[in-house]
């Protein structure tokens, strides 16, 4: 076990073989100066990494439920103000929320928006497969177009999901927070960078971070490096910064791969390569060079 | 135990579980496809390191005079492939465990 990225989040955890989310944990982790508290959403990640009586968590780490990660953690960084105030307690302490989709874009939206909008000195990091994975791939509002999941087959009457991702980075940025950023597990450097500004930074902030599912996008268990750096070339996952409100895109190309190249590595895609589902493909790439592009005009950037 | 505010009431410490290896699960027993190094072609370049899932990639040291070079701890490697795949010279190849 390599001790020095093991500081946090050790082994012997449970997830996936091929699974992205502990390189997420360990690299964000890893940022703080300070020692964190850890307050987890129900996922695949809490589920995972403290199989009783083990945990793979070797700070402090509190579960509470799937809606309330963010509530939870509001109290406890109120509770270690008052103390400190009073003296009590003198140690520098950072404060983390991790959470799957699930627990972000729909169960826990109210409780995150309601500590955002308090403004508590925390990080909000999602690592963002686009499902329920846990409990089999049920779709969330953060499963893309097209996806075939459990509660949204593909068959003769559908091709999929049919509704649009939810824009989480926009609602979080409504909330006029200083730091929002959009990072990819392929780009570690880049989501190396932008932790450590998470961390500098006083008051709320938030962290979307792209993790493929090697058990629900059905790709093979070496892939999800290669996927997930599909995912920001084709612009599907654009790696940007929004500080005090500004937007700032960190990667981008002027010849994007088509979102081919992105979907035909993953059996959750596969039917949309059939005859019948032709048409959704290029309806797809609309979608992606729409938001690229509103992207893009918001940051005085080329478009496609 | 811990004294509460009231003498008379005395609260249950919530459950602590402090972070234990030996009581974790050996993931390698997962595993059906193991990684092996070529350390010869192996240049030290440590791409693969944070990428592991299981964190089971260690820089070791090699030959006197080189970079540490990739070695891979079986404890706890489940045989994803995830390094064979992002390393840039193809130093790690997947083999039947």
């Amino acid at each position: 076990m390599n001790k020095e990225l093991t500081k946090n989040f050790a082994s012997g955890h449970s997830a996936c073989a091929g699974c992205a989310f502990p390189t997420i944990v360990r690299t964000i982790l890893a940022e703080s100066p300070d020692p964190v508290v850890v307050s987890n959403a129900t996922g695949c990640l809490e589920v995972t990494s403290t199989l009783y009586p083990y945990t793979a968590w070797k700070n402090s780490y509190i579960h509470s439920a799937f809606e309330n990660a963010s509530a939870t953690i509001s109290g406890v960084e109120r509770a270690y103000k008052a103390l400190a105030k009073k003296g009590k307690m003198k140690k520098k302490i950072k404060f983390v929320v991790f959470g799957g989709d699930g627990g972000t874009y729909d169960i826990g939206l109210q409780s995150l928006s309601g500590a955002l909008e308090r403004g508590h000195d925390f990080l909000y990091v999602v690592y963002d497969n686009g499902g329920y994975m846990n409990t089999g791939n049920q779709r969330s509002s953060a499963t893309p177009y097209g996806a075939a999941t459990e509660t949204t087959p593909d068959g003769k009457e559908s091709f999929g999901k049919v509704e649009m991702r939810k824009n989480l980075m926009e609602i979080v940025n409504a909330h006029h927070i200083k730091y929002a950023a959009q990072a990819n597990v392929a780009y570690l450097a880049d989501l190396k960078k932008k932790a450590k500004k998470a961390f500098e930074t006083e008051g709320p902030v938030f962290l979307s971070v792209f993790s493929p599912c090697t058990n629900n996008w059905k790709f093979p268990t070496s892939q999800y490096v290669a996927i997930a750096k599909l995912a920001t070339e084709t612009n599907f996952w654009p790696l940007y910064e929004i500080e005090d409100g500004k937007y700032k895109i960190n990667w981008s190309t002027e010849n994007p791969k088509p979102i081919e190249e992105f979907l035909k590595t993953q059996g959750r895609f596969k039917h949309l390569f059939s005859e019948k589902n032709k048409g959704v493909i290029p309806e797809m790439q609309r979608i992606l060079n729409d938001e690229w592009n509103r992207l893009a005009e918001k940051n005085n950037l080329h478009s496609v | 135990m811990i004294q509460s505010r009231n003498k008379n009431v005395e609260i249950e410490e919530g459950a602590v579980i402090a972070h234990d290896l030996s009581k974790a699960a050996k993931t390698g027993d997962w595993r059906y496809m193991k990684p092996v190094v070529d350390k010869e072609k192996c240049i030290g370049c440590t791409t693969c390191m944070p990428f592991c899932p299981e964190a089971s990639i260690i820089m070791k040291a090699y030959k006197d005079g080189q970079r540490d070079k990739c070695d891979i701890d079986y404890d706890f490697c489940k045989g994803c492939g995830v390094c064979a795949q992002v390393c840039p010279v193809k130093a790690i190849t997947m083999k039947k465990n």
